[in-house]
């Protein structure tokens, strides 16, 4: 019973859905009031996680483990979703969307992902994920009035309910094979034979699947781009960072002796990624599609982290996906900025000569944007240069060289964004207003991508910290 | 060793094979020896002695399959409670608030479609 009392996030979180959800259905047009406690509740609990001690300790017969990596995980996922629905709000009142379940959809998903970055055992690792997952469907297609929104569910849905197929038959054959579900009887298991291996690359498609990795990455342009902007925002920053913690976790723990087996798939998939996010995305004239792109080689360059195989490799992957979490937020704020007539404008031709009329967010999106390309010294590049450190490292050359073709490459198509922004003739201004929930965040961004080089050790000090074994 | 973990299946592979054998048998042999000899009349459709009035695959409410959704969640809780019910004097007092708290979120759940009004049909 005393085991309860390390569930206090989780258990607060329910409790908070449960009456919000009541709140909501018993009060008329309470979006306001439930928008409003949501971003309280997302506080208190980083709150409580901060002011809670961080020593490791699994429960529940060792299947739920509370250690600085889940807690990191954790207090990533709720920062990132706080600036996410602060800066969403104008937004979805504007499209008429201010139904009260929007945040406690959010809310439900993040209770998925910390069962899921806290689990310590194969079938509530699948509990978080599903549940995280149905939230992600209901929320890309919470527009239901616009078919592209519908389109964007529906394909989620049937997309991510084959992978979790895979992924479960995956479990299953681990299950059998090595005769029990916890994480840490999977890597003692002594036969590690033909069945596991097959069971493991199962799981791989599915993890693959969830954090969009190349050859299982088809789903996201389609569904970044159907989705309302303030969803697919939540979508490239949120998962990402509950995904790729998880993934970590499944290497590192349960499969860390099959490294001679997974790594290949895991180079495999880093290179495609970061080929594919930096080739595709020069032709995209659509921004929400052109970011989806840009996340599938951002995440290319997270697993080549994993891939590196080391602590270093683990270590420096959580840094880049948080720094890209800080780059992606300020991205997404910059788009919700594109207004004009009462209309949201998603093409890349709009922001046309956009640095005349309005010079702050074009400067803001350009720090942003070169960070995205990685160029110094902003963060973005700092993120990469510990991914490549840690793969050096390891030794594996092809990779980091491919990894650094593909950054140029991909620097063509940020860059020219930037073209457009500042040397193309102006269009019609967007509408000006100050919203201090958009534009806290871009200069929240900005500020923290600029400053990074000064003081780098305080993220790698946090980082260093992190075990998982 | 991991041919012997195969081998217990073999009964299962015997027995998948023989019932494949005869179903495949038998709608063979009927298709082989059936006399077919047709005319418009038997190959028309039967609605009671007339002409089909309109295609069957008319649209229904949607209404109905909200019903038919919100019966399948109550009718699983049944299902949870028939097994918890049977089994509590040996799961203690840890079963039983786990059921409590099943109960607890569905009943939030249910208050929330009615509020909703998923229930009235209007």
């Amino acid at each position: 019973m005393l085991a309860i009392k390390f569930l206090i996030p989780e258990i607060f979180l329910s409790i908070s859905i449960f009456s919000l959800l009541m709140i909501g259905v018993f009060i008329k047009n309470s979006f306001e009031i439930i928008y409003r406690l949501s971003l309280f509740v997302i506080i208190l609990i980083i709150l409580i996680i901060l002011s809670g001690d961080s020593e490791s300790i699994k429960i529940f017969s060792e299947s739920f483990t509370i250690d600085r990596f889940s807690l990191y995980s954790k207090i990533l996922i709720l920062i990132s979703t706080f600036f996410v629905l602060l800066m969403s709000k104008k937004y979805i009142v504007d499209i008429k969307n201010n139904k009260f379940e929007y945040p406690i959809i959010i809310l439900l998903s993040i209770l998925g992902m910390f069962i899921m970055v806290s689990s310590n055992d194969l079938i509530l690792f699948y509990m978080g994920l599903e549940l995280q997952s149905l939230a992600l469907y209901i929320l890309a297609s919470i527009d239901r009035d616009n078919i592209k929104s519908s389109e964007a569910g529906v394909k989620y849905f049937v997309l991510s309910a084959l992978s979790s197929g895979l992924l479960l038959y995956g479990c299953s054959l681990i299950y059998g094979f090595t005769g029990s579900t916890n994480f840490e009887e999977i890597a003692n298991s002594k036969d590690f034979n033909v069945g596991t291996i097959f069971g493991m690359v199962f799981i791989l498609v599915g993890l693959a699947f969830k954090v969009s990795a190349v050859p299982f990455h088809m789903w996201t342009p389609d569904v970044y781009q159907g989705s309302p902007t303030s969803v697919t925002s939540f979508f490239s920053v949120v998962p990402k960072a509950a995904g790729i913690a998880i993934f970590i976790k499944f290497m590192y723990l349960p499969f860390r002796d099959v490294l001679n087996q997974w790594q290949y798939i895991l180079v495999f998939m880093s290179i495609a990624s970061m080929i594919l996010g930096a080739v595709a995305a020069i032709g995209q004239t659509n921004i929400k599609r052109l970011m989806a792109y840009s996340s599938i080689g951002h995440i290319g360059y997270a697993i080549a982290g994993i891939a590196a195989g080391t602590e270093n490799g683990f270590k420096s992957t959580l840094i880049y996906i948080s720094i890209y979490i800080v780059m992606n937020i300020g991205a997404f704020a910059c788009i919700l900025l594109m207004k004009r007539d009462g209309k949201y404008v998603e093409e890349i031709e709009e922001l046309s000569g956009v640095s005349k009329n309005h010079p702050m967010m074009s400067f803001g999106l350009l720090i942003i944007l070169f960070s995205l390309a990685g160029i110094p010294p902003l963060a973005g590049f700092f993120a990469k240069f510990y991914i490549f450190m840690a793969v050096i490292e390891s030794e594996m050359y092809t990779l980091a060289i491919i990894g650094l073709v593909t950054t140029v490459l991909s620097a063509f198509y940020y860059i020219r964004i930037i073209k457009i922004m500042y040397f193309d003739e102006p269009k019609k201004p967007f509408e000006k207003f100050v919203d201090y929930k958009i534009h806290g965040p871009i200069v929240l961004s900005c500020v923290l991508l600029v400053s990074f080089f000064i003081y780098p050790s305080i993220l790698n000090e946090i980082v260093s910290n992190i075990s998982i074994f | 060793m991991f041919f012997d973990f195969l081998l217990e299946y073999l009964s299962i592979a015997i027995f998948l094979f023989i019932a494949l054998a005869l179903s495949i048998g038998f709608i063979a042999v009927n298709f082989a020896f059936s006399p077919k000899n047709p005319d418009p009349e038997k190959l028309s459709a039967y609605e009671c002695g007339f002409e089909a009035f309109d295609s069957a695959r008319s649209e229904f409410d949607v209404r109905f399959y909200l019903v038919a959704i919100l019966f399948i969640i109550f009718d699983l809780e049944i299902a949870f409670l028939f097994p918890w019910s049977v089994s509590l004097g040996n799961i203690g007092l840890l079963g039983f608030y786990s059921m409590m708290i099943f109960l607890f979120i569905l009943t939030i759940g249910f208050i929330y479609e009615w509020k909703k009004g998923a229930l009235e049909w209007e």
